[in-house]
């Protein structure tokens, strides 16, 4: 994985240390709240409902054991001994002490970490494919690409204050395992037909109050061109998105207003003056961020079999397990997602447990899942079991990957001062309820993500089933969409009708899947027999009256 | 404005009151411009050769669309002066400055020790803009 050079460090350096000085002044009231609020929202530090939050970026998911230690350790020292998993693979700390923000920071900085551009109205962390570099289908690894957008992006001049947040994913499968369609500006790395590897950029997408899938401006994009190209998106964006209107002024509502074409236009215009400005690095520093990426020293001949007579490893096995590239090896994701669970939390001895697993089985790589789970990415097939156990024993060995139970949610109304409903105790009661593993693998691949309002931060959209908590009349009530995804077969998911209660969101949740199990056909996933059946039958069975 | 701008040009402070846009796109003689944030630097570009000042305006500390207007100035090669004025913070002029901003009108006072801290902060940046400057990936490729 990447690693920092002099500069790179002492970019983050000079960051931790300006962020000491903006810190001092607003504790010696040189700053007021309001003056202070846009600095410390550069640095991942919001005012949350009960103490300050502080986000953590974990550029494009990828994380080594030492890193994974600190944040462990942050946890136990500053917070209450735990961290949050985000949906944009980052980590969140909710009991953080305005006081002891620099010196956090500063923890972080010592293992090449920040919390830049965590939030703000500029380019957020880049955000990738958590099995880059590892998975079979992927085409080359996406996150040399995502460093470069990482070093581009971080404290860019002209695209600080931009009209709103901006959100880039980069994937480089056919599979998109990063809700790529749905970023602002999503790039998928392609091979054109002589062979040479480019960008494809989709524009416009996003979830929130309007959610849109993104639309393909450029179909290859080299790498020779690409900073120029994305300071040509960006600039058109930030001279014409909309300010007059918060809820209007992400980049979707400029292509939806200006229409695609009118769009690609102003950027091949402008990205023709600013190709003459010499912004794109030579190709000898994308090969030296590359060479960070390279594949670890694999061995050859590792056994391609595993030892299956452990019959609750075998159930882990076929859910938890992804195919990797090198034969012998495979990809394996933790769940953070044990039934009765908060979906994305872990200790910080849980933390410490999976670094040191990182270190002995997976060449010291971790990554986070947008779904909010970790994964170690290149573990010897043969070395599986002994994981599996370790797991196991922690609490850790849940088998509910893609399953009713890997709940997304954000953190609700417990945390969030925007949040109109909680997220976490439904969460809860959703997957007590569908606790029984053999009923999660009867019903098979099914995304349930939850947002405790219209922010979408649980990408409510994007789930096969959807839940929307609302603020009706001061007490919470709950949404339920149907045929979202935010995979390759990305769709934006349906509003049933009238909403319900806590319980009548769980009972709601159990006739569709009932409906589900009595018409599907072989081989058809819950959205499948949604996209086939439509609504209405859906509808029928939760509305029924008995 | 009764304070003098804060300035990083040597030459003295050029004393024609700026015109609006509409203005001085009407008139041939003007040789400053005040550009609002919804207006387009771009019909500058015909006339940059008679300019000496652009003043470009911040209704509000969030409001970026001037960063880019700054930018598409000197990318076009105006070498007059370019002022930010409203509501510009302190923090945000190290950013201007790479934008091409070298003049600034404060609507509230701006602490010149806080400031010059704020300048020196970042010895290296990782891309080019107006300011010339070279990112880090050319350090490190010469």
């Amino acid at each position: 994985m990447y690693r920092y050079d002099q500069y790179d460090q002492a970019i983050v350096d000079a960051r931790v240390a300006e962020f000491r000085d903006q810190v001092e002044r607003r504790l010696s009231g040189a700053l007021s709240e309001d003056q202070f609020k846009p600095l410390r929202l550069m640095n991942g530090l919001y005012l949350q409902l009960h103490a300050y939050m502080l986000r953590v970026a974990i550029p494009y998911g990828t994380l080594n054991s030492a890193q994974l230690r600190v944040l462990a350790d942050i946890a136990r020292r500053y917070d209450r001994g735990y961290g949050h998993f985000t949906t944009r693979q980052n980590l969140q700390y909710n009991w953080i002490q305005l006081k002891d923000a620099p010196d956090i920071l500063a923890e972080l900085a010592k293992v090449e970490m920040h919390a830049i551009q965590t939030s703000g109205n500029c380019i957020r962390n880049i955000s990738s494919d958590q099995y880059a570099g590892a998975a079979a289908d992927e085409v080359t690894d996406p996150r040399p690409w995502a460093e470069l957008l990482r070093q581009w992006s971080t404290f860019h001049p002209e695209f600080s204050y931009l009209p709103r947040k901006f959100k880039i994913a980069v994937i480089a499968a056919p599979k998109d395992r990063a809700a790529m369609r749905l970023h602002d500006i999503g790039i998928e790395i392609v091979r054109n037909a002589d062979g040479q590897q480019g960008a494809r950029i989709f524009v416009g997408g996003g979830m929130g109050r309007t959610p849109m899938i993104a639309h393909e401006v450029r179909d290859f994009v080299g790498i020779d061109d690409l900073l120029s190209y994305l300071e040509a998106c960006l600039r058109v964006y930030n001279r014409f998105g909309r300010r007059d209107n918060i809820y209007k002024a992400r980049i979707k509502i400029l292509l939806h207003e200006i229409g695609v074409d009118a769009y690609r236009e102003q950027v091949e215009e402008e990205f023709l003056a600013v190709k003459q400005l010499g912004l794109d690095p030579p190709k000898a520093e994308f090969d030296r961020i590359a060479a960070f990426f390279a594949d670890p020293p694999f061995q050859a001949d590792a056994p391609d079999t595993i030892d299956r007579s452990d019959p609750a490893f075998a159930l882990w096995l076929d859910q938890n397990l992804a195919a990797h590239k090198q034969p012998g090896y495979a990809i394996a994701t933790i769940s953070l997602k044990p039934a009765g669970g908060i979906p994305g939390d872990a200790t910080a001895e849980q933390m410490e447990l999976i670094a040191d697993l990182a270190e002995r089985y997976s060449f010291d790589e971790l990554r986070v899942t947008h779904a909010q789970n970790l994964v170690l990415p290149h573990v010897r097939k043969a070395d599986l079991y002994a994981v599996w156990q370790a797991l196991d024993g922690a609490g850790l060995a849940e088998a509910n990957l893609d399953l009713i139970g890997d709940i997304i949610a954000c953190p609700g109304l417990d945390y969030c001062s925007l949040a109109n409903a909680r997220s976490i105790p439904l969460a809860q009661k959703i997957s007590n309820r569908f606790a029984d593993p053999e009923r999660q693998r009867d019903l098979g691949e099914l995304k349930l993500k939850i947002s405790g309002c219209i922010n979408a931060c649980g990408h409510h959209h994007a789930g096969h089933i959807g839940i929307l908590g609302v603020d009706r009349k001061g007490t919470e009530n709950y949404q339920l969409l149907l045929g979202g995804s935010g995979a390759e077969d990305v769709s934006l998911g349906r509003i049933t009708g009238p909403g319900f209660d806590e319980d009548g969101v769980v009972d709601a949740i159990e006739r569709v899947t009932d409906l589900y199990k009595a018409r599907r056909e072989p081989g058809e996933r819950f959205v499948d027999t949604y996209r086939r059946l439509g609504m209405e039958p859906f509808k029928e069975v939760i509305y029924a009256r008995p | 404005m009764t304070n003098s701008p804060l300035r990083f040009r040597d030459e003295p402070e050029h004393d024609e009151p700026a015109v609006t846009l509409d203005a001085f796109l009407g008139q041939s003689n003007a040789t400053a411009v005040r550009i609002e944030a919804g207006e387009d630097a771009r019909a500058l570009l015909p006339h940059l050769d008679r300019l000496a000042l652009v003043e470009v305006s911040f209704p509000s500390f969030r409001d970026g669309r001037g960063y880019s207007a700054a930018s598409v100035l000197r990318e076009a090669g105006y070498r007059g002066e370019l002022r930010a004025e409203g509501d510009v913070l302190v923090d945000q002029i190290p950013l201007m400055r790479r934008c091409g901003f070298d003049s600034f009108a404060p609507a509230q006072p701006v602490d010149a020790a806080a400031l010059a801290r704020a300048l020196e902060q970042q010895a290296h940046v990782y891309q080019g803009a107006a300011d010339g400057r070279s990112p880090v990936w050319r350090l490190r490729h010469g």
